[in-house]
């Protein structure tokens, strides 16, 4: 079965004139909690298949859940730093549907009534623009195990040989954020999506209550994309007043960048289903991260019926306002908050500070200053080179980092050789290389290499001896009293010693010798 | 005097265990003997474990020859409803589906049976997943009464208290939902409890409807019962609708067996037309022995119990059908493969696996329950369902106000024949007329033998009914009408049972 035939798209600016996109995205998060949503097991990843079960996320018969209160505590606090009302009672619901991942054959989920709802999260665009997501709801459920279709073309169920299951996964602690929909964003709407899971992921890192990595599915994003007609500029009341469009869900988009395109790619899509006078078809897509496109997976109809009623096996939970009250008193600064009070402390201008953030190297500045650094020396190193690479192999600053081994503490080592007159700039760049390079510590990898300014002063008056002698001219103007001419020299010097001087102390030596 | 082993009640041979008198692994080998003899007529039991119990009794005498402390039914033989997870032993529920699953956990409750020294003489049979009242509709077969082979044991723990009324074990484990403790001791002239929900660890219970299922006990005595209920009882962290309490005091309760003073509820939807003549006269000289102890005897109205059954027809399959998702040949139990078709995917061998595992009597339920939940329907039947039994609830606890403890006849007739109501749910389900409102309300009830109706000379229940929570209520007039009825009858009823055909190998 063929599942990459391209669909007619329309030029995503030309697609804009004609229509407004709606979104909606849905955000399933890992907590990071040490054992399951409703029994014992260890939640850890990448352990071999089937090693963390038991008989209640195997769903055995007989077994029974108990709720995790290290994970309802985390989704109160997910839902407080949203702004969200913390539901006084609540209740799990299941979630009927047969597949072979799901051991009971229903998910153990809450339905219409989640513990967190009607809050917003604030994202601030790349230029600066902030932009009011409001949330619908957050709840708590439980994840599925992990299917691996083995056999076949394309790794899907249709036409795999068999398929295993890994349960590992079965009753990981999932917290899905679901966004009302998303208006008035206009043409910005991809930005706007990626930047809204940026900040979200942002914050439940804040919060410490997620590993949030997209690459490893501990945070997986959904998005609803739907188009109406333009009726007027996009935060316009006429605009507004346009009912909703028929919207896709594309499942599983699990990169920032995929989150941008494959929004884009749907804005597109729909124009082009929109255009030849067609209906866009209700149906959740899967996005194709090598190829750009989403293709139709089943079709989504109002037949879908997932039988939700209260979980019998489940008590209420109840979360006292004491308790409420408590966990709101263990927020951490919101990040945007942070970011104005650490701008302050560093002394960043806003171009500056822009860039650190864009770049997602808040927190690696944070520790590298916290490492000793100087906030200029932290911003200047990890900016410059190291992002200069991530870029080129399509990572992110500090992921690449952590790939290569370089952390904060080499940062304020580099700046200590510097500050301790062992390095200047240029040859400080050349072990930066090198610790780039796998080569070692700032230390190590000058000691390795060789560089170091000469601190034997021998040298460097031989060398200062040769420039006085062979520019009487200079020397002459000095000795009148035009001290600022001996720059002049002092770039000589630098030049016989090939770099590896102290600039300022060949200007010491210069000095004293004319003056 | 010697003792006889397998007429001997579980207080009896817990005395002449603790004196010595007996060993643990002479009792086992007596009941095995006693079911190696009868039950190829009653079919109590799906499995029997002679080795396991032996091995257990062994382990008993030898701590109690050690000088250990031993809890006092340590060395009572006890056999389990096939509904609970046993390790090692297989678990069927009674059905096709989990044919050959062996459990690799003990439930909560076997745990507390294995902890406190009982061997597990085997698992009784039941209706398939506890729905019904004959065990007709289990996989393997019904089980027979012992008082007229001819008929049902109740259901769906016909095979429990047939195994404690054919005196093949002194104790047995029930599950009851809607009766399935209760019908069944009425109809074998045995004790039954279902306790206050949340009152024994459901962890290990293989569900039929999260929000009914009670385990309880079978006996043959009402202080057996309370003895073995302390044992199952009190809080477990595993099980979240578990009450975090201790155990209500039911053994001394039973021993006191005290009822002047106390006021004593008849329920009058309970009872009248559609209840057998010799079942209602045995109830109300039962009532009439209560008032004579000393007890004030008042009439109650609970209106809407009128709907009960109605509600409990939409709550249980819609709970079931979700519990019963489970089954679906992906990981344990059953697995058949669709005829004439290919390369099957997991749906399909889902299906067939279902169609060929599941009974009519399940199927049925699923497919109600599924229609129950869908949207669309739902508010209309099961959330209609969940209003009623909030309405039976404030009915039971109006009722509490004017009374003690409530009473009706258990069950609305005596044992049928097997096959009678086979062909007409309706029927069938009209059995449990008077205990399902105590599951919808989450009570506890009792039901002790009435006496033999008058015009087909097999037994009659008579079912008490209490607050939740105040399951010691029941053991005491309980005990108390037992010792009144036991005085009248000169014995326990059960001796007036006809006596089994003993096939070889008896001692």
């Amino acid at each position: 079965m063929t599942t990459t035939t391209s669909e007619p798209i329309v030029d995503y600016d030309e697609a804009l004139e004609r229509y407004d996109p709606v979104m909606g995205l849905e955000v399933h998060v890992e907590l990071n909690t040490a054992t399951k949503m409703f029994c014992g097991c260890a939640t850890e990843f990448g352990a071999e298949p089937n090693t963390q079960v038991c008989p209640v996320c195997l769903g055995l018969p007989g077994a029974l859940p108990v709720v995790n209160e290290k994970a309802v505590e985390s989704a109160i606090r997910i839902g407080l730093a949203l702004d969200c009302e913390i539901a006084e009672w609540c209740r799990f619901a299941r979630k009927n549907y047969f597949y072979p991942d799901m051991p009971k054959n229903f998910q153990t989920s809450q339905y219409d009534e989640p513990i967190a709802s009607n809050g917003h999260l604030d994202v601030e665009l790349e230029d600066g623009t902030v932009f009011r997501v409001e949330i619908e709801r957050a709840h708590m459920e439980e994840d599925t195990g992990k299917s691996l279709h083995v056999g076949g073309a394309t790794g899907r169920i249709h036409g795999a040989e068999y398929s295993l299951v890994d349960y590992n996964r079965a009753g990981i602690p999932l917290i899905e954020i679901v966004t009302k929909p998303i208006t008035a964003a206009g043409r910005r709407a991809p930005e706007v999506a990626r930047a809204y899971v940026s900040a979200l992921r942002e914050l439940l890192r804040a919060l410490g209550v997620s590993d949030v990595k997209m690459e490893q599915g501990s945070m997986r994003c959904d998005a609803n994309v739907s188009l109406r007609p333009r009726a007027g500029e996009p935060t316009s009341q006429e605009q507004a007043a346009v009912p909703l469009g028929t919207r896709t869900e594309t499942k599983n988009v699990n990169s920032l960048r995929s989150v941008e395109r494959a929004v884009r790619y749907e804005i597109s899509r729909h124009a082009a289903v929109l255009d030849s006078g067609a209906k866009v078809t209700q149906e959740t897509r899967h996005w194709h991260e090598d190829t750009g496109v989403t293709t139709s997976g089943r079709e989504k109809s109002d037949a879908e019926d997932y039988r939700y009623f209260p979980e019998p096996d489940l008590v209420p939970v109840a979360p006292s306002r004491e308790v409420v009250e408590r966990l709101r008193g263990t927020l951490p600064e919101p990040p945007a908050q942070r970011r104005k009070r650490l701008q302050s402390d560093w002394g960043y201008s806003d171009l500056e500070m822009r860039d650190v953030v864009n770049a997602g190297l808040v927190e690696m500045v944070a520790e590298t200053v916290a490492a000793g650094a100087t906030p200029a020396g932290a911003r200047k190193w990890w900016t410059g080179e190291v992002a200069r690479r991530a870029n080129a192999e399509g990572q992110d600053v500090v992921s690449y980092a952590a790939l290569l081994g370089v952390r904060p503490a080499h940062v304020a080592e580099l700046e200590g050789l510097v500050k301790d007159g062992r390095l200047n700039d240029s040859l400080a760049r050349q072990v930066w290389q090198g610790v780039l390079d796998g080569e070692g510590g700032p230390t190590q990898v000058a000691d390795a290499r060789g560089l170091r300014l000469d601190q034997d002063s021998g040298a460097l008056e031989v060398a200062v001896d040769k420039v006085i002698e062979a520019n009487p001219d200079v020397v002459q103007k000095i000795r009148a009293g035009k001290v600022q001419a001996a720059g002049a020299l002092i770039g000589q010097v630098m030049k016989e010693m090939r770099g590896q001087a102290d600039a300022g102390r060949a200007r010491e030596l210069i000095l004293a010798k004319l003056t | 005097m010697a003792i006889d082993i397998t007429r001997a009640s579980a207080a009896e041979l817990a005395h002449a265990l603790a004196s010595r008198e007996l060993s643990s692994v002479e009792v086992v080998q007596a009941q095995l003997d006693r079911i190696a003899a009868v039950d190829g007529e009653v079919h109590a039991f799906l499995h029997v474990d002679p080795e396991g119990a032996l091995t257990a009794a062994k382990d008993v005498d030898d701590r109690r020859a050690a000088g250990e402390d031993l809890h006092v039914l340590a060395g009572v033989p006890i056999a389990v409803k096939d509904v609970m997870a046993t390790k090692g032993l297989p678990t069927t529920c009674g059905s096709r589906i989990l044919q050959g699953w062996v459990p690799p956990y003990d439930a909560t409750l076997v745990a507390r049976l294995r902890a406190a020294g009982m061997p597990i003489l085997g698992k009784t049979n039941m209706d398939e997943f506890a729905m019904g009242s004959s065990t007709e509709h289990s996989a393997y077969g019904p089980s027979h009464n012992p008082w007229d082979l001819e008929r049902i044991p109740g259901g769906s723990g016909g095979g429990s208290s047939a195994a404690v009324a054919a005196y093949e074990a002194p104790l047995a484990i029930g599950t009851d939902t809607g009766g399935s403790i209760r019908q069944p001791a009425a109809v074998t002239g045995t004790v039954g409890v279902k306790p206050t929900y949340g009152g024994v660890s459901r962890y290990g219970l293989v569900a039929l409807a999260s929000s009914l299922d009670q385990a309880g006990p079978c006996t043959r005595t009402v202080l057996d019962a309370a003895l073995l209920h302390s044992v199952i009882g009190g809080h477990d962290p595993m099980d979240s609708t578990s009450i975090d309490a201790p155990v209500p005091p039911v053994v001394e309760a039973a021993r006191r067996a005290e009822v002047r003073g106390l006021r004593v509820g008849i329920v009058k939807e309970l009872g009248g037309e559609g209840y057998q003549a010799g079942v209602r006269t045995r109830f109300e000289e039962s009532v009439k022995l209560l008032q004579d102890a000393g007890a004030e005897v008042v009439e109650v109205s609970c209106p809407h119990f009128d709907y009960a059954l109605a509600a409990y027809y939409l709550i249980l399959p819609s709970e079931a059908s979700s519990n019963l998702a489970k089954f679906d040949a992906m990981r344990y139990g059953l697995r058949v493969l669709p005829e004439g078709v290919d390369d099957p995917s997991a749906e399909q061998v889902m299906a067939a696996t279902r169609d060929a595992g599941f009974g009519a009597e399940v199927k049925r339920r699923i497919i109600l329950g599924t229609y129950a939940l869908s949207s669309g329907y739902y508010d209309a039947y099961y959330g209609q369902a969940q209003k009623v039994r909030r309405l039976i609830a404030n009915d039971f606890a109006a009722a509490f106000e004017q009374a003690d403890v409530l009473v009706s006849p258990t069950a609305p007739t005596t044992a049928f024949k097997l096959g009678d109501k086979l062909e007409d749910p309706m029927a069938m389900y009209l059995n449990d007329i008077a205990t399902i409102p105590a599951n919808l309300a989450g009570v506890p009830g009792m039901s002790i033998p009435s006496g033999l109706a008058d015009e087909d000379g097999l037994p009659a229940g008579i079912q008490l009914l209490a607050p939740a929570g105040r399951d010691e209520r029941l053991y005491g007039v309980g005990a108390a009408l037992e010792r009144m009825l036991l005085d009248q009858w000169g014995g326990p009823l059960l001796t007036r049972a006809p006596e089994l055909e003993v096939k070889g190998g008896a001692r």
